[in-house]
């Protein structure tokens, strides 16, 4: 389709360059885009363009490494894309949540997450089952451990459950609404906080947006140590993932280990501006902070002494037929699941969908990690890999960190009636933010795709024909964020 | 079960020694702010993303109950001190001036007598980024290793104490909380971890929340960060129970 506008990562364009195309043909060229093409739907969100409203849709090309961009008019209802593309059906609820705008056909219409002011949370039409075998069981939204809330509903036939339905929206505390408007002084600790595990990646994601309006090329020492940054960010929430399953099937020894090693790694990104979340530190421009000699010798060897560490505790549990028996075969999404309904991140790469943002759209050299059973082992097996990967691209940058300067000055303001889009490779899957200015450079809209939102239907998914107690384990190998969905 | 006295052995023991040696805070740590005779409070206020400026005693100070911890208004004469002992029982001990500070102690002799061994704490995640759970449940692992003084994270709110809330509590989160809180054995303590707890930190002014914690429940204990340090919130659990 040669319709589309095609934008590299991290791109800008001028918000009248954006294609608009009849309804007829935008979803003719979507459907055959997500179906055909082998192209995933990144981001699909309606606004306000020229003051009319539209639906844009940016789908992923990796063929082309290119992000493909398509708009159309809409009015109160349109032919739901769901029906011939199911990767849509999460961002169609959406839509029609936050915009009322119809999809018309959409078979499962209810509010994603409840975040009308006299929307009721949690008081809605659930699936059932009828039968003599058939019974329900209602979980959260306040769990029995420390995490986030969100509600289970569990469909089950005898012990097997039919089905698993997810119900979120506890989180939602208006993050993109209160990006409007901006940037100003909240603008960089709202997005760093839309989900608190993936601060790192998200800063980046503004950044570079912020970076490419304003005509900013970020010193190489900066490029370095946000690198550095987003691994470490990676390295302590797989750690931390792998010891929790450990945990979760009562191995204690690699779950202890795993925990007390994640904190060394979340006090190294603490070396490196203060805070174990690394809020702070990525700002338009470079990072904020430079890592004098010292400090890197400092980290050099602790990252030695935790990759040691880590991959003792990690042998333990891969080591022990107890824990593979339980982690085998349990939780089995296909790669045709997967790709359907359009997961992403770690959890497709175990399914085998080869799809990483660091292949598709920045360097050509990055091979994805990826196992083919689809089952809670597959997932914690890509998170091994990966942490093989990015202890090697820590210790890398350590050796051989750019010199010069940390930052460039960059202006605190965005250019106007401009959409900026940038992804990165967040440690759950792909993060997309899209960033649309006004016409005096103010935000008129953020949207923010956590890889969350792609996978928690993949976990409903997971639970398929399972049992209630496989729960814990499944929910821990997809470990998806709340606040990241609900925003 | 050999190999596993061995892997003991390898990683070796682990658990800080805070308490009683001081925690290992990293450089860049942001503690207690202290404002400056020579700060200039127009720009500081200027730069800061929670409207933390407040007057306490007729001088400018820092409601390090707002304050995320951001460090930019230390270009405009404000000292990010190294003090970590920074939760506070009342709301208003939690300002920070020019004057010296001593960390507020414990009085209830109840909560020492009832608690001095034996904490049972329910946490409810309200609206919040996680961040402040992750910390908190940090305190679980061999590095800290809470429970070597009686503190334990509890799956039924029947079982706790006290409910340790962090988020600014999501309006979708506001039943769900003050069910919680009904669901405890009275009496029972409600501890606010995090900005966003205490003042609703960066997310105060959003439509979509209810919070913050203490105009909802009776606040027990305010616990400022984002997210509080897993030293912070020791030493502020500690300190609440009388062991500090």
């Amino acid at each position: 389709m040669m319709d589309f506008l095609m934008l590299d990562n991290g791109a800008a364009c001028a918000v009248n360059a954006i294609p608009c195309v009849e309804m007829a043909e935008f979803r003719a060229a979507l459907i055959d885009g997500v179906t055909k093409q082998n192209c995933r739907v990144s981001a699909f969100c309606a606004l306000d363009i020229n003051s009319e409203k539209r639906l844009l849709a940016v789908l992923l090309d990796s063929a082309l490494k290119k992000l493909k961009l398509l708009s159309s008019k809409v009015g109160t209802a349109y032919p739901a894309l769901t029906c011939d593309a199911p990767a849509f059906h999460w961002f169609e609820r959406e839509i029609w949540e936050e915009h009322k705008i119809l999809p018309e056909g959409h078979r499962w219409l209810k509010p994603i997450r409840f975040s009308a002011p006299d929307a009721e949370i949690g008081v809605t039409d659930y699936f059932t089952l009828q039968g003599e075998a058939a019974h329900e069981v209602a979980v959260g939204p306040v769990h029995a451990g420390v995490i986030e809330p969100g509600h289970f509903r569990f469909q089950c036939m005898g012990e097997d459950v039919h089905f698993l339905e997810i119900e979120l929206g506890y989180q939602c505390r208006g993050v993109e609404k209160l990006l409007s408007g901006g940037p100003d002084v909240k603008t960089l600790h709202l997005i760093e906080t839309a989900a608190g595990d993936s601060s790192i990646a998200a800063a980046l994601n503004y950044c570079a947006i912020a970076e490419t309006m304003n005509h900013v090329e970020v010193p190489p020492r900066a490029v370095a140590l946000r690198t550095l940054a987003l691994e470490l960010e990676r390295i302590a929430n797989h750690i931390g993932d792998l010891g929790a399953l450990a945990g979760d099937v009562a191995f204690l020894p690699t779950s202890s280990f795993c925990g007390r090693i994640r904190g060394d790694f979340l006090n190294m990104t603490a070396k490196l501006c203060g805070n174990r979340f690394g809020r702070n530190f990525v700002i338009p421009g470079g990072v904020r902070f430079d890592l004098d000699d010292a400090g890197i010798a400092e980290l050099q060897k602790k990252v030695l002494q935790g990759e040691k560490e880590l991959f003792h505790a990690l042998g333990l549990m891969f080591d022990a037929p107890s824990v593979l028996d339980r982690l085998e075969n349990t939780g089995v999404v296909t790669a045709e699941t997967a790709r359907e309904i359009g997961m992403v991140g770690v959890a497709a790469r175990a399914s085998g969908v080869a799809l990483d943002v660091r292949r598709d759209l920045n360097c050509d050299d990055f091979i994805p990690e990826t196992v083919r059973g689809g089952d809670v082992l597959s997932r914690a097996l890509v998170r091994k890999k990966e942490l093989v990967h990015s202890l090697d691209v820590v210790k890398r940058l350590l050796a051989e960190l750019p010199s010069g300067e940390v930052q460039t000055p960059c202006p605190a303001t965005l250019t106007a009636s401009t959409l900026g889009i940038h992804l990165v490779e967040a440690w759950r899957g792909e993060l997309c933010h899209l960033v649309l200015t006004d016409e005096n450079g103010k935000i008129r809209y953020v949207k923010i795709v956590d890889p969350s939102f792609h996978n928690w239907f993949g976990l409903a998914m997971a639970l398929r024909g399972q049992q209630i107690s496989d729960f814990p384990i499944c929910n821990k190998s997809f470990n998806l964020s709340y606040c990241g969905h609900d925003l | 079960m050999f190999e596993m006295l061995k892997a003991r052995f390898f990683q070796g023991y682990r658990t800080g020694k805070f308490p009683p040696a001081a925690p290992n805070l990293p450089d860049h740590f942001c503690g207690r702010p202290q404002v400056e005779a020579h700060a200039d409070i127009e720009a500081a206020r200027a730069l800061c993303p929670t409207h933390a400026w407040c007057e306490k005693a007729g001088a400018p100070a820092i409601d390090t109950g707002k304050c995320i911890f951001c460090g930019k208004c230390a270009a405009c004469g404000v000292t990010f001190t190294r003090e970590y002992r920074m939760a506070a029982m009342t709301r208003e001990k939690l300002f920070a001036d020019a004057s010296p500070y001593t960390p507020e102690e414990q009085l209830d002799r109840g909560i020492r007598k009832m608690c001095g061994h034996s904490l049972k704490i329910r946490q409810v995640s309200a609206g919040g980024c996680a961040a402040c759970e992750l910390d908190f449940n940090v305190l679980n692992t061999l590095a800290w290793d809470m429970g070597r003084f009686g503190i334990q994270a509890v799956a039924s709110p029947r079982h706790a104490d006290a409910i340790l809330v962090t988020g600014p509590v999501s309006r979708n989160m506001l039943l769900a909380l003050k069910k919680t809180y009904e669901a405890m054995p009275k009496p029972c303590w409600v501890i606010a971890s995090g900005a966003c707890a205490v003042s609703g930190g960066i997310y105060a002014e959003s439509p979509d929340v209810a919070g913050p914690v203490d105009k909802i429940l009776p606040v027990d204990l305010y616990v400022p960060g984002c997210p509080p340090h897993p030293a912070v919130l020791l030493e502020a659990l500690l300190r609440f129970i009388g062991r500090m």
